[in-house]
């Protein structure tokens, strides 16, 4: 049985500051717009919009660049910043379409800006070869998705997770991914903090998933001690220019990133590319390259896996389940414990690199998996790729693609049916 | 006109790094290279400060060899890529270098929201009249009946004016010549960069070993001389028979003028929202 | 105390929406937990629309009303279809200027006339969203009334805020002479 702590979030230990880091424009911390309302408000309790959420979120990671183009689900994101970055210096732009918007936020990103852009299905499309570029360029970027039902125009204002796997393989030519997911208001509110983060720390276009209803939901948020929050921004290089390699090798695959303007005058491509940047065409270097970008993410997985194990401790039936399908989850839960039920709920924070090791582990000893999603099975794949021991029928999807949420005692049927 | 020594030409160039460069022999594209490095060193901006971006084509792979800020990014996103830099770091002087197809098929989009936007870009439009990297396809400025790979029947669709399309959209600095006529280019280089606004430099240039061989235009001179003698003044237009006007490449400066520029809007913005804020 | 599911229905331009943000931040302010969740689409514009809100002391996971504490109902289709997801010892209120018959008798049903009072004691139909939500918090008790006004100060334009203060008083009003059994 899973060794993990109830109701924790079993995360590696928190990154360490690196002390090369110069201090930038984007590392001094202003108060941000929770502590505003906070004094307003005079409490610490406020009632959020989970897009609201997003954000605030972004603004006190940092964030000083939006380019974004509108489309339900997500558009209260690009409507707050463009109210509140400029109040902060920052730039808002609305682009001409969504591949406009993932290419100047990684423009900037190279002249320095942490800068973000939000978007949901038909424009997280248009968006996926950009989102490559940012990849095997390694350029800082954060990628708001608001799931929407789709394919295409689908249901743009009904809930779906149907791009988890978009998410992760969306870009073609085998790129690296780190997708976060949350459940709530105020996750999404800590979770876009930590895909700015994990960006500049990983030089890397980070997605932050979210289901329809939570960008839409308002709940009350207990507001983070801003003091508390760390604020990650990435490495600047302390060698002459002449020295600087922008794809060193060093730290884990973590190098220093110049910017633009800075007196580096180094080179980006999206061609496969060697140390200092130049395309390639040598074997040994695009393979070096490829791995670079693979072991970045390997190398560093317990800093990127979270994951939130519910009643697991004693549970002979798990389910996994993500986003808000997880609160559903959790409500089935709580029904399925008073009727004396084991039942028990994995909960990814990072959906990609997907948490193998956890997911094996507290699946080890259960009798059965319950796998609910909204799309036609996509979380199930990896969990049977992971729980391949265990016998026929033990492992069971529970899908719903009509844009509606599935409900606790739709998991709960699903539960006693496999029991 | 500042005359700058092939010296300083060659003290830009990332000679130690990436060269040989990828462009065929009797290709124009160097010779643009050539002139946009006169034009800046004439200028005497830091290098530092300046950041070169390009799409995908021939003419795209022009920053590797130049020892700017480079940036080579997606097939037509070059001016998406530019604007980003541009309003974060407004004090950089960002050239584009795209070609016909990259910057008025794929990039379209792109070039004329940027212009109507009239952000202080300056964009180098190297014109060869197809797709050369991938070998000789039709683009949107590939003449009527000319052929190509794709139109090996002779090309039915009417060719851009790309100077117009980005008039049209706003661009408050346009002009046109030639890679014969360098001189040229580096003084409209030159024009590009201190014209507070959008600028868009189409150069109408040879690609002899694709376009030129498909249509049977002769080697690299006879497309130099072709150029040459196609092509004239704006400044002749009014003076010449209409006759000696129809078909010919007309060069010089075509607009050229001052319109609020959009990182400056941005910045007034900034302020206007700063001085609500003290207000409050 | 579990959770106390409230469904706030009618149609697009009601109010609606707004009446629950008031509600899930008078929520907020007596340090509860509140999720707030709206029917979102063509039903904004004109067709039916609904706001659930979920009140509880503990963590709220899902975040869909789906057995209603109370349902307040102003058109006739929204009392049609959701009146049957209210629970057994649930209270209905419904506004009698639109809603003429109701499919089910509910034990704890209020009916009164919320739209026509509101265009007769304050010129207009534009707060009989607020009105019937003073009505809804008198009878309920699912937020504190001090709270209830915070809130409405904090999420209504200033122009508009004594209107809705006065229309708040109204509902409270209402559910007294209503409980006091002289309602007609």
């Amino acid at each position: 049985m899973s060794k993990a702590k109830e109701n924790t979030k079993t995360a590696a230990p928190k990154a360490k500051a690196k002390p090369k880091a110069k201090a930038t424009e984007a590392e001094v911390k202003v108060p941000g717009p929770l502590e505003e309302l906070e004094q307003k408000h005079e409490r610490k309790n406020v009632l959020m919009q989970g897009n609201e959420a997003v954000a605030y979120g972004a603004l006190d990671a940092g964030c000083n660049f939006f380019a974004g183009y509108p489309i339900t689900p997500s558009t209260e994101i690009a409507e707050i910043l463009a109210r509140e970055l400029p109040k902060r210096g920052g730039v808002f732009i609305q682009m001409e379409d969504e591949i406009a918007s993932i290419c100047a936020i990684t423009g900037a990103s190279l002249a320095g800006a942490k800068a973000l852009t939000a978007t949901s299905g038909p424009g997280f499309s248009l968006m996926q070869e950009g989102i490559g570029f940012a990849k095997i360029t390694e350029t800082p970027c954060v990628v708001v998705n608001v799931q929407r039902a789709g394919p295409s125009t689908g249901m743009p204002t009904s809930p779906s997770q149907a791009d988890i796997m978009q998410a992760r393989w969306g870009s073609h030519g085998d790129s690296p991914a780190i997708v976060l997911y949350p459940d709530s208001v105020k996750e999404s509110y800590e979770l876009t903090i930590r895909a700015i983060n994990l960006s500049e720390k990983y030089r890397t276009c980070v997605v932050l998933l979210l289901d329809e209803v939570i960008g839409h939901m308002r709940e009350s948020v207990l507001l983070p001690d801003l003091r508390n929050t760390r604020v990650i921004s990435r490495i600047k290089p302390n060698v002459p220019p002449h020295w600087y390699k922008h794809y060193d090798k060093d730290q884990k695959y973590l190098s220093p990133l110049a910017s633009y303007g800075e007196g580096y005058r180094f080179h980006v491509t999206g061609l496969t590319h060697d140390a200092l940047g130049f395309p390639t065409n040598k074997p040994a270097e695009g393979a070096e390259m490829m791995a670079r970008l693979r072991n970045k993410i390997t190398y560093n997985i317990r800093d990127l896996v979270q994951i939130e194990s519910h009643q697991m401790e004693d549970a002979t039936i798990a389910i996994f389940a993500a986003g808000i399908t997880a609160r559903s989850a959790k409500a089935a839960v709580a029904m399925a414990r008073s009727e004396g039920i084991k039942l028990g709920l994995l909960r990814p924070l990072t959906i990609w690199p997907f948490p193998d090791e956890a997911v094996r582990k507290m699946l080890q000893d259960v009798e059965a998996v319950i796998v609910p999603e909204l799309n036609q099975g996509q979380f199930i794949r990896e969990i049977k790729r992971l729980t391949r021991d265990k016998s026929e029928g033990t492992v069971v999807g529970l899908t719903k693609v009509n844009g509606q949420m599935l409900t606790p005692n739709e998991i709960l049927s699903k539960v006693k049916e496999v029991m | 006109m500042a005359n700058i020594p092939q010296k300083v030409v060659h003290d830009y160039l990332r000679h130690d790094k990436k060269f040989p460069h990828v462009w065929c022999a009797g290709c124009s594209n160097g010779i643009v290279l050539g002139s946009i490095i006169r034009g800046v060193a004439s200028l005497e901006i830091d290098r530092d400060d300046v950041v070169m971006v390009s799409g995908i084509g021939c003419s795209s792979r022009m920053p590797v060899y130049v020892d700017f800020n480079t940036l080579h990014t997606l097939h037509g996103r070059a001016i998406a890529f530019a604007t980003g830099i541009k309003m974060y770091k407004p004090h950089l002087k960002v050239i584009v270098v795209t070609g016909d197809g990259d910057c008025t098929a794929i990039g379209g989009n792109h070039l004329i929201h940027a212009a109507r936007r009239n952000l202080d870009l300056t964009v180098i439009l190297i014109n060869n009249n197809i797709y050369g990297m991938t070998g000789g396809q039709a683009s949107p400025t590939t003449p009527h009946e000319a052929i190509a790979t794709t139109a090996p029947y002779g090309n039915i669709e009417p060719d851009f004016d790309i100077c117009k399309l980005a008039i049209g959209a706003g661009a408050t600095h346009v002009a046109r010549t030639t890679a014969f006529h360098t001189q040229e280019v580096q003084r409209m280089v030159v024009d590009s960069l201190t014209h507070p606004g959008f600028s868009l430099i189409e150069v109408v240039s040879a690609c002899p070993v694709i376009y030129g061989r498909l249509n049977k235009k002769g080697g690299p001179s006879q497309m130099m001389k072709e150029m040459r003698d196609n092509s004239i003044p704006l400044s002749a237009v009014d003076k010449l028979p209409p006759e000696k006007v129809e078909g010919k490449i007309v060069r010089g400066t075509l607009i050229k003028e001052v319109k609020p520029e959009y990182s400056e809007l941005y910045a007034d913005l900034l302020e206007r929202v700063s001085a609500m804020g003290d207000e409050e | 105390m579990k959770n106390y599911e409230i469904r706030l229905s009618g149609s697009g331009g009601q109010g609606l929406i707004l009446a629950s943000i008031i509600l899930a931040r008078a929520a907020v302010i007596d340090k509860r937990h509140v999720t707030q969740t709206q029917s979102y689409g063509p039903e904004s514009r004109g067709g039916s629309s609904r706001a659930d809100v979920i009140i509880s002391d503990r963590e709220i996971y899902y975040p869909e009303a789906m057995n209603f504490n109370c349902l307040l109902a102003l058109t006739q289709e929204a009392c049609d279809k959701y009146l049957f997801d209210l629970r057994e010892d649930g209270i209905l209120i419904v506004d009698t200027t639109y809603v003429k018959n109701i499919a089910l008798a509910a034990d704890n049903t209020y009916e009164l006339p919320f739209t026509d009072i509101a265009i007769e004691r304050l010129g207009s139909a534009i707060s009989t969203n607020i009105l019937a939500l003073g009505f809804l918090v008198r009878l309920t008790k699912v937020v504190k009334e001090e709270s209830l006004a915070t809130s409405l100060k904090l999420s209504v334009k200033p122009a508009f805020v004594d209107l809705n203060l006065k229309a708040l008083e109204i509902g409270y009003d209402l559910a007294d002479q209503y409980m006091s059994g002289s309602k007609k």
